[in-house]
C-alpha cells in the first residue's frame, strides 16, 4: 500500500467518488480540492462527466489550476462550450449538475451556512453571503469538503442562517422534497459520510487510516449513524497521486489542511 | 445626431438620495467603478443597492451610502471576503436582503418583463424567504406544487461597465462572461454606462462584433468615457484585476477609520488622481488576466 501521501490527496480522492455514475452531468468543484476531485472523476472512471475551466467555458480536458506559468508555462486550455453565469444557472435549473461546495456550518439535516454566524440582522461574522446555495441544494446533487472537521463546523440544531436547504422535515411539510433535491456526501479529514442513515440522517461510511468512530462522533455537534458496511476510506491510487501532481504542479493542495499533514499514520 | 456622452458628474446627477441602483458585473468582475467612485464623492444617501457584491458593495457600505443591500454576495474572489463591506455588516451598518444568486437573477428579469413575480424553486427550505420577506405561491394546475414568487428587483438607474461604447448608446461586452449586464439594464428605468472606449458610431468602428452587443441602445440614457473605468477590478480583455491594490484596499479596513483613510488616499483627488496614483492607464492596460 503506497503511504505516501497527504490527507488532503486522500480526501481529493475519496471525494472523487461522488461523480461515479452520474451520467453526462457538470462536476463542479468549487475550490481547489473539489476541483481536483472532479478532475480525477473525469480522468479515470467518469470520462462522460462535463466540467468546466472555473471560468466561463466548458472543457473536455480538466485544466491544471492556476496560473499557466511556472511548471504550467505556455499551457492553453481547449474549450468545448460555453459555461457562462447565465448557462450554469440553466444548467442548475435543469437539474443536470453535482456541486461539491465547502460551508462554513452544516447541521444534522444537511442545511448549509455560508451567510453568517451569530444574528442575521447583525452577526458575529458576515462570510459571503448565501451565494448560490439556495438554488444547488434543491435542483441537483450536493456533495461537501470539510477539512475542518469539528463542532464549529458540524453543529448542533441547525446552522445559524440556513442558506443550503436540508432534509429538515419541520421546513417540508409531509417530507415532499422538491425534484431532483439530493444531498450526496460529506468528505472531512476525519471520515466520509452520506445521508443513508435512518429517515436520511447522516452515517459515517469510511474512516481515514487511524480515526475512530468515536473521535469523528465527539468532533461533531449531533448524533452520527454508523453504516453496518463502515470500513477504511481507501488510499489513493498511484494513478490518482500522478494526475493530482500533473493538475496542481503549484501545490494549492498543501493550503488545503493547517499543516499539511499526512494521509496515513504510517506515513507520519 | 443625438450625444448621449456625459462627464461622471452629470450622469451621477442623474441619481437621487433614496433610489434604487443596480450594479452590473460580479464580484471584482467589470464592476463600474469609476461610476462608483463618483458616488462616493457626491452627497447621495440611502440609497437601496442591488448587486452581485465586490469592491462597489464594499465601499458604497463602508461609505454610509447604503440604505439596504440586495446581493447574493460579497466577495473579491482570490480575497473571499471583502473586509469593508464585512465591517459594514456586522456593525448593522444597512438592511441586509440576501438572496439566491438566481432568485436575484429572477427578480431582476421579472422587473425587465414588468411583471410582479417569477416562479422558482430557489429559496424553499431556506432562511432567505423569512429574512427577505418574500413569499410563496401554489401552482394553479394539477401539480399544485408550492413555489417561490420571487418578486420584480426595479432599479430607478443601472451603472455599467462596457469595453467599448458609441455617443448613442450603443456598446459592447468583450469579457468572455456577459454576467447578468443585460438584465441590470433591462430592469432600470435608466442605465448610465460607462466605457474604457468611446467611438463616435459603433457601426462604423466595430461592426464585425455586434454580437458583443449585450442590450439595446434605447436602455441606455448616458454614457461616460472611464479609461480603466473598472479598475481594481477586471475588464477582459483590457486588464485584469488589481490585486496588490485589492489587497491595500482591504487592509484599510483593519483601521477603524480605514474607509476614510483610503478615500483621501484614492478618492478624493478625483479620477484623473485615482489613475495616476495607480500607475497610471498604460500600466493598468497590462495588468494580467488571472488564470484559475
Amino acid at each position: 500500500m503506497n503511504t505516501n501521501f497527504s490527507l488532503a490527496e486522500l480526501m481529493i480522492c475519496a471525494a472523487s467518488e461522488v461523480w461515479r455514475h452520474n451520467g453526462e452531468v457538470l462536476a463542479n468543484g468549487i475550490g481547489p480540492g473539489p476541483r481536483l476531485a472532479a478532475s480525477i472523476a473525469k480522468l479515470t472512471h467518469s470520462p462522460e462527466l462535463m466540467m468546466t475551466d472555473s471560468e466561463a467555458r466548458l472543457i473536455e480536458e480538466p485544466v491544471p489550476l492556476g496560473p499557466k506559468s511556472g511548471p504550467l508555462a505556455g499551457y492553453t486550455p481547449k474549450y468545448s462550450g460555453n459555461a457562462d453565469f447565465s448557462r450554469i444557472f440553466d444548467i442548475v435549473w435543469r437539474g443536470q449538475r453535482h456541486v461539491m461546495i465547502g460551508p462554513t456550518q452544516v447541521d444534522q439535516y444537511g442545511q448549509t451556512n455560508l451567510s453568517c454566524v451569530g444574528s442575521y440582522e447583525k452577526p458575529k461574522t458576515a462570510i459571503l453571503g448565501v451565494r448560490g446555495l439556495p438554488g444547488n441544494s434543491i435542483n441537483h446533487k450536493n456533495s461537501f469538503f470539510m477539512p475542518n472537521h469539528s463542532k464549529r463546523s458540524f453543529v448542533s440544531g441547525e446552522v445559524d442562517m440556513v442558506s443550503g436547504a436540508g432534509y429538515n422535515p419541520k421546513r417540508w411539510p409531509n417530507e415532499h422534497y422538491p425534484i431532483g433535491m439530493e444531498l450526496n456526501t460529506i468528505i472531512t479529514n476525519l471520515c466520509v459520510m452520506n445521508f443513508g442513515g435512518e429517515n436520511r440522517a447522516i452515517q459515517v461510511i469510511s474512516l481515514h487510516p487511524g480515526v475512530t468512530f468515536d473521535q469523528v462522533q465527539s468532533e461533531t455537534g449531533f448524533n452520527l449513524a454508523k453504516s453496518t458496511e463502515i470500513c477504511e476510506t481507501p488510499a489513493p491510487t498511484k494513478e490518482q497521486l500522478e494526475i493530482i501532481q500533473y493538475l496542481d504542479p503549484h501545490q494549492f493542495r498543501n493550503s488545503i489542511i493547517k499543516g499539511n499533514p499526512p494521509g496515513s499514520a504510517k506515513s507520519a | 445626431m443625438m450625444n448621449k456622452v456625459n462627464t461622471t458628474t452629470e450622469a451621477i446627477g442623474l441619481i437621487k438620495d433614496g433610489m434604487t441602483i443596480g450594479v452590473g458585473g460580479w464580484g471584482p468582475r467589470r464592476k463600474p467603478m469609476a461610476l462608483v467612485r463618483e458616488i462616493l464623492r457626491s452627497s447621495l444617501k440611502d440609497l437601496t443597492v442591488v448587486t452581485y457584491g465586490g469592491p462597489d458593495a464594499g465601499l458604497l457600505c463602508a461609505a454610509g451610502k447604503v440604505k439596504e443591500l440586495i446581493y447574493g454576495f460579497v466577495s473579491l474572489d482570490a480575497i473571499p471576503l471583502e473586509a469593508h463591506w464585512r465591517k459594514a455588516r456586522e456593525a448593522g451598518g444597512f438592511k441586509a436582503v440576501e438572496l439566491d444568486e438566481g432568485m436575484l437573477h429572477w427578480g431582476l428579469r421579472a422587473a425587465g418583463m414588468r411583471l410582479p413575480f417569477l416562479p422558482t424553486r430557489c429559496g424553499l427550505g431556506t432562511d432567505v424567504l423569512k429574512h427577505a420577506n418574500i413569499k410563496t405561491i401554489e401552482s394553479p394546475y394539477d401539480d399544485r406544487e408550492t413555489l417561490v414568487a420571487m418578486p420584480a428587483l426595479r432599479l430607478d438607474v443601472a451603472l455599467i461597465h462596457v469595453t467599448r461604447a458609441d455617443r448613442l448608446g450603443n456598446t459592447q461586452t468583450l469579457g468572455a462572461d456577459p454576467f447578468f449586464d443585460d438584465l441590470f439594464a433591462r430592469a432600470a428605468d435608466a442605465t448610465i454606462v460607462s466605457c474604457d472606449e468611446l467611438v463616435d458610431r459603433m457601426d462604423q468602428a466595430y461592426s464585425a462584433d455586434a454580437d458583443k452587443n449585450l442590450f439595446e441602445r434605447s436602455l441606455v440614457k448616458s454614457v461616460v468615457h472611464t479609461p480603466c473605468g473598472a479598475h481594481p477590478t477586471i475588464s477582459a480583455p483590457n486588464y485584469g484585476w488589481d490585486m496588490s491594490h485589492l489587497k491595500e484596499y482591504s487592509g484599510f479596513a483593519e483601521h477603524d477609520d480605514g474607509y476614510k483613510q483610503y478615500y483621501q488616499a484614492y478618492i478624493d483627488g478625483g479620477e484623473a488622481a485615482y489613475l495616476e496614483k495607480n500607475g497610471g492607464v498604460e500600466k493598468i492596460n497590462k495588468l494580467a488576466l488571472p488564470a484559475f
